[in-house]
């Protein structure tokens, strides 16, 4: 486990599984996710203040990942739609078949807007020498996930920093 | 319903402590959050699969889902005007269906940047029974006299 496999050192710095969200964005899911954490602010739920203050109705910020998120099933699709691909392609180059996230950091640019398409691409940062915590032996991974509009505004930078590890190697 | 308060940069210092906000997480609640983070992964809503898969006692909030409560939490505090402009997690332990979470926050720095918008750091965690299970350093832009509304920022005079 201590040579990082050559596919995953060919990952590093690459720009990996762009893809279109399979959905526009829209308020049905905004009010959905608003009453989730019973959040009334008005320009989500108000078009005078939405008009006012956002030009308009926009998703609240973190609701980024959303919007990129496939479908558990599509017709034209023979497997499990995943989100964070590069989290799972990690997992199974590095036989690592538990995984934690330990920080996520978001950046956010221009609002997203209602009947937009959300374009997401990720890059893996770098992958640490193996490690041993009290969840078991595995590596560190940091990913950057991008998401723009489809005129190219830049949405959100997400930073996630991942464990990978298997616990029988404790 | 446009008339709303909101907070801004001069009413702000550091040390200010946002209210204590404190929720009793259901079932409902960590399965509703998934939901609307279209999240389907089963620790989030199948009590079998978290207890005797993932060795947790119970389900649990999801990422995403918390992020979104820590929004919330915030903008009821700066008002709509408050517009997010960075926000970073670290995870240190799970809020489960039945746990009492509680949410703080205490303003950690305030300025004003070259665009004249102004800005405000604020520390904030979510407890659980006197443990904090996720901390977030969260940087929200807020009105001043010369940027009214940081939501009509765009291009470069926006900087998170």
């Amino acid at each position: 486990m201590s040579e990082l496999p050559q596919v995953v050192q060919s990952w590093i710095g690459k720009k990996r599984h762009e893809e279109v969200g399979e959905f526009d964005v829209e308020r049905g899911f905004v009010l959905t996710a608003c009453s989730s954490v019973e959040n009334g602010n008005p320009i989500y739920w108000d078009e005078e203040t939405a008009n006012d203050l956002t030009d308009g109705f926009i998703a609240p910020p973190t609701m980024i990942s959303v919007w990129c998120r496939p479908h558990i099933w599509a017709p034209w699709r023979h497997e499990e739609g995943l989100s964070l691909k590069t989290h799972f392609d990690l997992k199974e180059a590095l036989e690592t078949p538990e995984a934690i996230m330990s920080s996520d950091e978001l950046i956010f640019y221009e609002p997203v807007r209602m009947g937009e398409r959300v374009r997401q691409y990720q890059v893996l940062e770098s992958v640490s020498d193996p490690k041993t915590t009290g969840l078991g032996t595995g590596r560190f991974w940091n990913i950057e996930v991008y998401y723009e509009n489809l005129r190219g505004e830049k949405l959100c930078i997400e930073k996630i920093a991942g464990f990978g590890y298997r616990r029988d190697a404790k | 319903m446009s008339d709303h308060s909101n907070r801004s940069l001069d009413q702000i210092k550091v040390g200010d402590e946002l209210p204590e906000f404190p929720y009793d997480v259901s079932a409902t609640t960590v399965v509703l959050g998934a939901l609307a983070t279209r999240d389907c992964r089963p620790m989030h809503h199948d009590v079998d699969f978290a207890v005797n898969h993932n060795g947790v006692r119970n389900i649990f909030l999801n990422t995403p889902n918390l992020a979104h409560w820590f929004e919330r939490y915030i903008t009821d505090w700066t008002g709509p005007k408050g517009r997010p402009g960075r926000m970073n997690f670290k995870m240190r332990g799970s809020v489960f269906a039945d746990d009492h979470m509680v949410f703080r926050g205490v303003v950690d720095d305030v300025s004003q940047d070259e665009h004249g918008c102004g800005w405000v750091t604020i520390k904030v965690e979510v407890n659980v029974e006197g443990n904090t299970m996720t901390a977030c350093d969260a940087r929200f832009a807020v009105p001043t006299g010369e940027v009214e509304n940081p939501w009509s920022l765009r291009g470069d005079a926006w900087q998170p």
